[in-house]
């Protein structure tokens, strides 16, 4: 229904074809890239340009309405030479994927009936599992937002979305967003009082380099929130195993249950992984969330290491904002943590 | 245990009393409920009984009713609201718009659909509506609000349980803005011009707002969005169940009232499960992947001089929803689900591009709409207007504009080209909403053809599910629609022995209501108990309980015409149809259906149009012996009035065409017949009129019965209390009768079964007649179920619908006790409720043509007992000492009233009359009259409208005159004027002789009498 701009620039979406299933796209069209929030970051945009590869729904708004709109969807698709399809009966594809689970897909126009010979070949190319997609996603610069006078958080960029710097600026940090490979030694260049892994594309164990820097991060005990591929990440650096789901959660209405007060929220939700339970059971982590219908595990926390981490996306954009109060909690962890490790210093 | 009593603190408190309930739920019975809620709380009354509030606790309730706790509420958690302050006074009023600055919007605490407030932009119209507003509000406050019109006004549904987790179900956005009452509003769920920031700032809003309330269950939030920033504001909450409510239960596949009745008794929502997946937790927020559009049914033409324009209270008297996969779709839908003749949006004969008008005229429509609100914005497209400038006027997004223009677009195509049979073409049109119906009218062929047509080319709608999670989890839903916006059927009906499709009743309307959905309801229980493996149910009516998905067998929320039904009977390879539970809507189809080869199970069709044409029962009526009031059918004036004089008028006309107002009236001279003929209608070989006799003081009767292969059983004989000339569904009725002969009910008897047996009727049936000089008369046969048949089914005991599913499957009936209706102990009243209030300028002085929207009933060991609790239960107040004003037309009506007069003098009653009517009764002897002036004479006290103002009148007997009825030549402007005054005051008017009889009956019963309170169970004691 709403937020087709954030999920088209969310890099999470990175090498996937995005389907639909609201039939009504473009209804407020596609607003100004510049339009700044009083953080300075984009307000409707979760990163520089639109992520997946190509999109698929069922009727497109040819005329837009909305006091921010400046261009139509198709438009904006067009500018930026990604493939859309409309017309298709995206209630009969979601039926098929929820089947046969996530699958390799082609956009192709034809005359004729599409030879499936082609359709092999041109699957083969570029296999989603095996592709490593953090060159694409990751900026490969030190890029540094908010007041130089504010404490320093790091963010391990692993395709973050706009959103996650506006929280860590709204909580009142530096963000100093640096490469996904960056290492441990790196990261503690800046100084930082906590470090966020992002969101991001891809089987987590793509990210190696991220991996080893993730294990060092937990060494050292220093506060680190992951977030979405950051979860997955921090729970493979402290010994657990993630495995890919059959069709992932994709979706705003995404509830998940804290098991530490039982309260429920609706969360933003984008992965096709998660973790395995049973191999969490042997590391230094916990559940922390979970999903109350599949029971997967949709957040972790450390014994006893200021170290906390999500499958959900607390920053929302597209999606509710019930969980914006994760980077309150990290404040406070962080917080608490600068205040004890004090009198060593 | 079930109470058929008023839901007034009274009568609750006494069944408290009774039943020592533990705890009460306040939040499903509309605002009624939770405002007798509130008063037992606060009177002291459910502590006295220690019981408990389930759901919403009182304090919420009041945050959310009470203005300024609401605004207290509201800043305390972040949600912003519009400059506002409570008045007392009108002058108080008068200070506070000052301060705000028109136009401002009064509102008034406590009340139902907006009653009593309104927009005002300068001081004379706020000293109006604070006057209206202060007099009806519970707590004799208002509230003067900045009013914006122009706003986008959205709604979020929230559940909440008791430990604090709460989800937003569903949101919807107002088509018409802030500007009309969203009752009146043309809805569509989920909102479709917000964006992400705006959805999500809104939603959060209605979480803060919702948790500082301490709602626990459900609730409603509406918001004022501003189109043009990020400015919003929270307008209002209802912390109860509410016609949002039921609407987003049906839009999303959610059963609210359902889960809001679990979250009451303390489950949390994580504990709840999806009734929809029945695997999923009930935690989660449905995803549509479709679009449904509300459309409400408004009923203006049923009435005279009713304003129609639409605004900040509610008018209309029942809604449609439609679904589709793009909104022109699922709009066109809509429009047709109304059933008020239009076939759309566009290609409706009156709607013709030659028909546009002056500019000025569309503007002002544009700016001020009324129920033709469409039609006006395709007479602007057509105009020219550009979008923006309707968007200006209308204050309509442009994007809903936009689409609207699309199906005058497509209209264009087909207007410029008669080269158009083809498949592509037909098919863009179907995916716009395009019915046969209006693709045929610009073909130039028949629906018939056009179907054919459609079907040669393969061009057919696929079934889609509704699932709340747009098809991400596997989900067993027999909850359908129909689309031509997908390629693939959600479900194949695999057939499960015998199957039939039951056709409901659309939209509630004057005339139709709940009463028909209840035989809907019955119907699918009676068949599948029957026999019957499979029942599939057609309706489009978001607040019935036959539109609940676990009803059926398969729900098709779906239109209910030929085209669609068709549609359905093909894809469910169905073994027949029952028209007869669905009022007027359903039945309308059964000679069509039955022309295109459809199995229409009980009645035949033909046996149901020799009880429809009126000349085929006429003729009938004759071989049976049995009279009927003589008529004939006319295509001439000259040939009318020779008629009507030979008969002796005054006559009933029924055109076959009417061009403005109703299509029934009662005539009373031959000029009157000429203008009535001339203005309002049309008389030529293709639009005949039928005239019969209108017989004046005759009693009226009805019988509900079913007929089936081996015997016809008779519900009961009711008799009306007011007199013939009343439609039936305005007038009080009673069970049994109470002045009826012996004779006359065996010859009624009688009657019945010759006409039953001579229709093989197999099913529901209802036949009125009148009684005149101890001799019995037939208007009418209806071979379907009734308006009465719950009414009836409740006082005997015996469903007649469960018997009328056995008869329709050609099964014996059960040996059920003749006259089992005069066998029963007690008496039952059914009275009307009426929405004047709400219908502002609208006459109340009943007629021919119905204009109840609702009844209510009571059962009482006498007459008088089910009367009087009848009354309260609509809304009469019975003041047992006060005063009365009399205003009577007519000599011979002011005879007739003299004892009735006399009677509430001698119970001292204080009495009021106008001149003439005073000179009259104390010619008559009766003293202490106090003369009082007419409205039109504001110069002379004490004046009537001063009087109705100070609420010194208690109520109002005002009969005019029936032997002109200057109501239909030209009406007594006073008299009006007092009755729609009476009418915004709440004070009881009276308008027959009948009414005023049983009223003042009923009070001199209520001095010395307290009526019962027993359970239903407890009246339906039979004697034998």
């Amino acid at each position: 229904m709403v937020g087709y701009i954030e999920s088209l620039t969310d890099p999470s979406y990175s090498g996937q074809i995005l389907s639909l299933t609201y039939p009504l796209i473009g209804n407020y069209g596609v607003p100004d890239k510049n339009i700044i929030d009083e953080f300075g970051i984009p307000k409707y945009f979760e990163s520089e340009k639109i992520q997946p590869k190509g999109l698929v729904f069922h009727a497109l708004s040819s005329v837009a309405s909305h006091g921010s709109c400046v261009k139509t969807v198709d438009e904006w698709l067009y500018e930026e030479k990604i493939p859309g399809i409309y017309g298709i009966d995206t209630r009969e594809l979601t039926k098929i994927i929820r089947q046969k689970g996530v699958m390799m897909g082609v956009l192709t126009v034809s005359d004729k009936p599409i030879d499936k010979i082609d359709f092999r070949k041109i699957i083969n190319v570029e296999y989603y599992n095996t592709k490593n997609f953090m060159s694409a996603v990751s900026s490969n610069v030190v890029k540094i937002y908010g007041k130089t006078e504010n404490k320093v958080l790091v963010l391990l960029d692993t395709g973050t979305k706009y959103s996650i710097i506006r929280h860590l600026l709204r909580i009142g940090f530096k963000v100093v967003q640096v490469p996904w490979d960056s290492t441990y030694e790196k990261i503690l260049t800046y100084n930082p009082v906590g470090v966020i892994i992002s969101n991001g594309p891809g089987d987590p164990k793509m990210c190696k380099p991220t991996i080893e820097t993730a294990k060092k991060l937990i060494d050292i005990s220093i506060p680190t929130l992951g977030i979405c591929l950051g979860n997955q990440i921090l729970a493979l650096a402290g010994g657990a195993d993630t495995y890919k789901l059959k069709y992932g959660h994709r979706g705003q209405n995404k509830s998940c249950i804290n098991e530490e007060n039982s309260l429920s929220y609706i969360t933003s939700q984008n992965h096709g992984y998660g973790i395995d339970p049973l191999s969490l059971t042997s590391t230094d982590f916990q559940p922390w969330f979970y999903n109350p219908d599949d029971k997967t595990i949709e957040g972790i926390i450390h014994k006893d290491k200021p170290i906390i981490a999500v499958q959900f996306h607390p920053e929302a954009s597209p999606g509710p904002n019930d969980c914006n109060y994760i980077f309150d909690k990290f404040k406070e962890i962080v917080n608490l943590n600068m205040r004890e490790k004090l009198p060593n210093k | 245990m079930v109470y058929l009593l008023p839901i007034t603190k009274e009568y609750v408190s006494k069944i408290l009393e009774i039943e020592r309930p533990d705890s009460i739920m306040l939040s499903f019975g509309g605002q009624t409920a939770l405002n007798c809620g509130t008063t037992l709380f606060k009177d002291g009354i459910l502590n006295k009984y220690g019981t408990k509030v389930l759901g919403t606790p009182i304090e919420g309730i009041e945050r959310t009713e009470d203005r300024q706790l609401f605004k207290e509420a509201m800043e305390k958690s972040n949600v912003p609201v519009l400059p506002s302050s409570p008045s007392y006074s009108v002058e108080d009023a008068i200070k506070v718009a000052k301060n705000i600055g028109y136009p401002v919007i009064v509102r008034v605490a406590y009340t139902l659909g907006g009653k009593g407030g309104g927009v005002a932009h300068n001081e004379y119209e706020l000293q109006e509506i604070v006057h209206r507003g202060i007099s009806l509000s519970m707590s004799k406050q208002v509230l003067i609000e900045k009013y914006v019109g122009h706003w986008k006004q959205i709604e979020y549904e929230v559940m909440r349980d008791h430990i604090g987790n709460n989800i937003i179900v569903c949101n919807m956005e107002n088509v018409l803005a802030m500007k009309v009452h969203t009752g009146d509003n043309i809805v569509v769920a989920p909102s479709q011009t917000l964006n992400n920031f705006e959805y999500h700032m809104l939603r959060s809003a209605a979480m803060r707002a919702t948790s500082e309330c301490g709602i626990i269950g459900e609730c409603n939030i509406q918001f004022g969005l501003d189109p043009t920033s990020e400015d919003y504001c929270a307008i209002e909450i209802n912390a109860r169940l509410s016609r949002s409510s039921a609407l987003a239960s049906k839009a999303t596949g959610y059963p609210l009232a359902y889960m809001a009745a679990k979250l009451g008794l303390g489950y949390t929502l994580d504990e709840l499960i999806n009734k929809v997946t029945k695997k999923t937790t009930a935690l989660f927020e449905p995803s549509l992947d479709y679009i449904v559009v509300k459309m409400p049914r408004w009923d203006f033409n049923k009435f005279e001089n009713v304003n129609t324009r639409l605004g900040t209270t509610m008018k209309s008297v029942g809604e449609v929803m439609a679904i589709g996969r793009t909104f022109e779709e699922a709009i066109q839908k809509a429009v047709r689900m109304c059933d008020t003749g239009k076939i759309g949006i566009v290609g409706n004969n009156s709607l013709d591009e030659k028909a546009i008008q002056e500019l000025e005229n569309i503007e002002y429509s544009l700016l001020n709409p009324n129920d033709n609100i469409l039609s006006d914005l395709v007479k602007a497209i057509y105009s020219g207007m550009t979008i923006e400038r309707i968007n200006e006027l209308s204050s309509i997004d442009p994007w809903f504009l936009n689409k609207i223009k699309n199906i005058v677009d497509m209209e264009k195509k087909f207007k410029k080209s008669s080269n158009n049979f083809q498949k592509h073409i037909i098919l863009e049109a179907k995916k716009l909403g395009f019915s046969d119906q209006q693709l045929a009218y610009y073909l130039n062929l028949d629906e018939d053809q056009m179907r054919h047509l459609r079907k040669t080319f393969g061009v057919q709608p696929v079934i889609k599910q509704i699932d709340t999670l747009a098809a991400e989890s596997p989900a067993q839903t027999n909850y359908l629609y129909l689309t031509y916006g997908g390629d693939y059927d959600d479900v194949k009906i695999k057939k499960k022995g015998k199957n039939a499709i039951v056709l409901g009743a659309g939209p509630y309307r004057i005339g139709s209501s709940v009463e028909f959905d209840w035989g809907t309801v019955n119907m699918v229980m009676g068949l599948k108990n029957n026999g019957i493996n499979e029942v599939s149910l057609i309706n489009c009516n978001p607040e019935t309980v036959s539109t609940d998905f676990d009803v059926s067998d398969r729900l098709y929320f779906e239109e209910i015409t030929l085209e669609r039904v068709m549609d359905i009977y093909e894809k469910e390879d169905s073994d027949g149809i029952i028209t007869c539970v669905g009022g007027q809507t359903a039945n309308n189809l059964t000679q069509r259906l039955a022309k295109n080869g459809v199995k229409i199970i009980g009645t035949s069709s033909s046996d149901v149009d020799k009880a429809e044409d009126r000349e085929k029962f006429g003729k009938l009526l004759d071989s049976l012996k049995i009279r009927q009031p003589p008529w004939r059918k006319f295509t001439n004036l000259a040939e009318a009035k020779t008629f009507s004089e030979s008969v002796q008028y005054p006559v009933l006309v029924r055109p076959s065409y009417v061009l403005s107002g109703a299509a029934m009236k009662v005539v009373w001279d031959d000029k009157q017949l000429e203008k009535f003929i001339e203005n309002a209608t049309m008389v030529s070989p293709d639009h005949p009129i039928v005239i019969s006799k209108f017989y004046q003081d005759a009693s009226e009767i009805e019988v509900d019965g079913v007929g089936s292969v081996d015997k016809i059983i008779v519900g009961s004989i009711i008799e009306h209390i007011d007199n013939a000339g009343i439609h039936s569904g305005d007038a009080m009725m009673c069970i049994p009768p109470w002045r009826l002969t012996r004779s006359i009910m065996d010859s009624i008897t009688d009657y019945s079964n010759k006409i039953v047996r001579a229709l093989n009727v197999l099913g529901p049936f209802n036949i009125q007649f009148l009684v005149k000089n101890e001799e019995v008369l037939v208007i009418e046969a209806n071979i379907r179920a009734s308006r009465s048949m719950p009414f009836v089914s409740k006082y005997v005991g015996v469903n007649l619908i469960d018997l009328a599913a056995r008869a329709m499957l050609k099964k014996p009936l059960p040996n059920i006790d003749e006259e089992l209706w005069l066998k029963t102990s007690g008496f039952a009243i059914k009275v009307p409720q009426f929405s004047f209030m709400q219908l502002e300028g609208a006459d109340i002085v009943l007629g021919v043509e119905m204009q109840s929207t609702g009844e209510v009933a009571c059962f009482g060991t006498s007459f008088y007992d089910a009367l009087s609790k009848s009354y309260i239960a609509a809304g009469y107040s019975l003041p047992l000492r006060g005063t009365s004003l009399i205003t009577i037309g007519g000599q011979k009506n002011k005879e007739k009233l003299l004892p009735v007069i006399s009677l509430m003098t001698s119970m001292d009653y204080k009495i009021m009359a106008t001149e003439h009517t005073a000179d009259f009764f104390e010619m008559k002897g009766i003293k202490d009259i106090q003369r009082i002036y007419k409205i039109n004479e504001p110069e002379r006290k004490p004046n009537i409208i001063d009087l109705l103002y100070q609420h010194k009148i208690d109520f109002i007997i005002n009969i005019p005159s029936t032997s002109t009825m200057e109501k239909y030549l030209n009406m007594l402007n006073d008299e009006y004027y007092i009755r729609r005054k009476a009418v915004e005051m709440g004070i009881p008017v009276m308008t027959t002789f009948e009414a005023a009889s049983s009223f003042i009956k009923t009070l001199q019963w209520l001095q010395t009498n307290s009526p019962t309170i027993e359970p239903l169970k407890k009246y339906l004691k039979l004697d034998y």
